[in-house]
């Protein structure tokens, strides 16, 4: 920039006047692209009628009755959906972190027979969306008796979720020095010792984003629960609320904005406050793995 | 004597201490597990094998048999015998009896090792020792148990259920336990190839599906990479929160937004329509009852969602190129456009391109969206697939709306060979592949 405004001091401040306006008229754009929907529908949730139709981004009269519907109404499962959703999501955010770790370590630190078999199943498995075998699913969960059950849908979010954390993981172990192990070995430490009293302590970044994926995913997933889940005490929140519209869009939808805003904050603020580690993560997964 | 030649000639230069002790003899043996190892004088281990091998034998043999006999006849009595029990009975036998075999050809070999180190003077470890070694190699085995375990039960087993029905005739009216399903082979594949209306459907939903991930995704990793050089110039301010509303999209759940943009597209009283189509145009598009328009508007809004974490991403590479790469092209007198192309490009693909093929995979599958913005609807005349049904989501109306258990099953079959492939030529051009090759 500074030689060029030796040169031509006028046109070059002009353009890059220009310009600035250029680069901030696009993000300004981009961000009421963004914002638009977003507060569009906090908006609606606002609005006193139920009815999509009618109901205006700028409401009247505004009001909180649809958030105290959900909150306080006897025929409102939202708080059931809320804690089943919590039950669910930390089960599998501890075990699947749990699981993964073992899996990851042995996949890691130690040469055993099928174990390169293993890997190439893992990440020709984490390729298959779950979604694929759902008509198994659902008749396995009938056979055994955990259809429209918590432990059901817990169950399967845990095995689903296997193969790819445990490459994530299985790769930020692989970074982690041998030797640590290895003198941990000659001072007399067993296997588990190593691996909780070594290992795991190190790895605290990566399992921490295993574990925050993993809370998440029950959050934002509705498709699984609505295979397994059948009664509407047992939902979770994306079922619940997609069921809400999905029964009659147009006449819910108030309400269903004000439930959304209800999970949407929370979990965008998390996941704003931790954006670097969870991209990071998502990033060393794919290019280790 | 086979093994003896498998061996490398290094071993038979050396001594052997105990000629007496055959190998073969132990491997023998081994058919009735356990008794190998006793002819190693390993008495213990021995003895546990047998009795392991015999209490799974004891305990499995009439779920294994009964289980692969029912896998062959999928059931005799209608509304008695239910075909998808037998089914699954007969999956989880095999697996049983794979596993079984494994360990076997385990037990085997091991009782071979074995001798073949008493041979060459090996002393056999006394029981503490025994048990030491025993531990340290099934220590990795036990590490990765339940999760193989959640595995096979939970991915593995429905997958290979798939597999299956996509070889029988379930279908809606041919339910069980009302009937008894038979295996027709290949039909199911011959007939959506040869049957024109399920050909056509096939067809349509795979090139839309194609164009789909095509489009959708490098919009997505464009639009990002165009805000990330823009918002990388030095001289634009607040930075942070520019970066913060870009993310935006990423961190809302994506089901809430999919549902709010779909009422934002409805074609009645949809705000798009009204508040942005009518006062300019003085038109409603059918945005839900257009095939075309909802496939625009599909697009659309996945590059909504879609290019945040692309867009992150790049922001975070981008930071990390050292300006000595421009100030050298600056000496050069490169203009805007020639270092884009020779210095940032490269960058960003470089450092990111794995992520980018992700994107892409993540697309094809991308069920969300599809189902959520219309439920692939538009519907379309002769066909059992939507006008914006992806793979995927055809399959997820097949199974649950339409109940064509075997054609599902089938395209499944089809849709998992399209994702195996290219997965394989991805991996073997990753790094991790070629890392783990060396092992």
């Amino acid at each position: 920039m500074s030689t060029k405004t030796v040169k031509k001091p006028m046109s070059s401040k002009r353009k890059n006047l220009l310009e600035m306006i250029a680069i901030y008229t696009i993000i300004g754009i981009m961000f009421v692209i963004i914002l638009y929907p977003l507060l569009w529908a906090f908006g609606l949730s606002l609005n006193p009628g139920r009815s999509l139709y009618g109901a205006t981004m700028i409401p009247e009269n505004w009001s909180l009755v649809h958030y105290e519907w959900l909150f306080f109404d006897p025929r409102s499962n939202y708080l059931i959906w809320y804690r089943n959703t919590l039950v669910v999501a930390l089960t599998v955010s501890f075990l699947a972190t749990f699981i993964v770790g073992l899996t990851a370590y042995a996949f890691s630190r130690y040469r055993f027979k099928g174990r390169k078999n293993g890997l190439y199943a893992f990440l020709l498995l984490q390729m298959f969306p779950v979604l694929m075998a759902m008509v198994a699913l659902y008749i396995l969960l009938n056979t055994v008796g955990l259809l429209d059950s918590l432990v059901g849908l817990i169950i399967i979010y845990i095995g689903g979720a296997i193969p790819m954390n445990a490459f994530l993981v299985k790769g930020y172990f692989d970074t982690l020095p041998r030797e640590l192990d290895e003198s941990a070995k000659i001072d007399g430490a067993g296997h588990f010792r190593i691996f909780f009293q070594i290992l795991l302590p190190l790895a605290k970044p990566i399992l921490a984003v295993v574990a925050l994926f993993n809370f998440m995913a029950p959050f934002m997933d509705f498709i699984l629960p609505r295979i397994v889940l059948r009664s509407p005490e047992n939902y979770t929140l994306a079922l619940g609320l997609f069921n809400m519209v999905n029964d009659e869009f147009a006449n819910t939808f108030t309400r269903f904005a004000a439930g959304s805003i209800l999970i949407a904050v929370p979990i965008a603020a998390v996941y704003l406050y931790l954006q670097r580690y969870l991209i990071s993560g998502l990033a060393s997964g794919a290019t280790k793995g | 004597m086979a093994m003896k030649n498998s061996q490398d000639s290094q071993d038979s230069q050396e001594i052997l201490v105990n000629p007496k002790h055959n190998p073969t003899v132990a491997a023998l043996l081994s058919i009735i597990p356990g008794l190998g190892q006793v002819y190693n004088k390993r008495y213990i281990k021995g003895a546990a094998l047998f009795i392991l091998f015999a209490a799974f034998v004891i305990a499995m043999i009439d779920f294994i048999s009964t289980g692969l006999q029912g896998l062959v006849t999928l059931g005799e009595v209608p509304r008695e015998d239910d075909s998808r029990v037998f089914l699954s009975n007969g999956i989880l036998s095999l697996i049983f009896t794979v596993f079984f075999l494994a360990f076997y050809i385990l037990n085997i070999q091991d009782a071979l090792k074995d001798a073949k180190r008493i041979q060459l003077g090996w002393k056999v470890p006394n029981i503490r020792e025994g048990f030491r070694n025993a531990w340290d190699t099934a220590f990795p085995y036990v590490l990765i148990g339940p999760g193989l375990f959640l595995l096979m039960f939970v991915v593995v087993f429905p997958l290979l259920f798939m597999v299956f029905l996509a070889f029988t005739n379930y279908n809606l009216y041919n339910a069980p336990p009302r009937h008894i399903l038979e295996w027709v082979g290949f039909e199911n594949f011959t007939n959506l190839f040869t049957i024109n209306e399920w050909r056509n459907t096939f067809i349509n939903v795979l090139s839309w599906t194609l164009i789909w991930t095509f489009v959708a995704t490098t919009l997505q990793i464009a639009l990002a990479m165009f805000l990330a050089i823009l918002v990388n110039d030095p001289r634009v301010k607040f930075k942070r929160l520019i970066r913060t509303v870009f993310i935006l999209p990423w961190a809302v759940p994506g089901f809430v937004t999919i549902i709010i943009f779909s009422a934002m597209f409805n074609d009645n009283f949809g705000a798009i329509n009204l508040q942005l189509i009518e006062p300019l145009f003085n038109m409603r598009i059918p945005w839900l009852q257009d095939a075309t328009w909802t496939r625009i508007a599909l697009i659309m809004i996945q590059v909504w969602l879609g290019f945040p974490f692309v867009y992150a991403l790049f922001t975070g590479v981008l930071q990390g190129i050292s300006s000595d790469w421009y100030e050298a092209a600056d000496i050069d007198g490169a203009n805007r456009w020639q270092k884009f192309r020779n210095i940032t490009f490269p960058h960003l693909m470089f450092a990111t391109a794995p992520l980018l093929i992700m994107q892409y995979s993540f697309n094809f599958n991308n069920f969300n969206i599809i189902y959520l913005f219309n439920q692939g609807g538009p519907a379309v005349r002769g066909q059992t697939a939507g006008g914006s049904d992806i793979l995927i989501s055809w399959i997820y109306g097949l199974t649950f709306e339409n109940q064509q258990f075997n054609m599902a099953a089938a395209i499944s079959i089809i849709l998992g060979l399209l994702v195996a492939t290219f997965a394989f030529f991805q991996f073997r051009r990753s790094r991790s592949f070629k890392e783990e090759g060396t092992f």
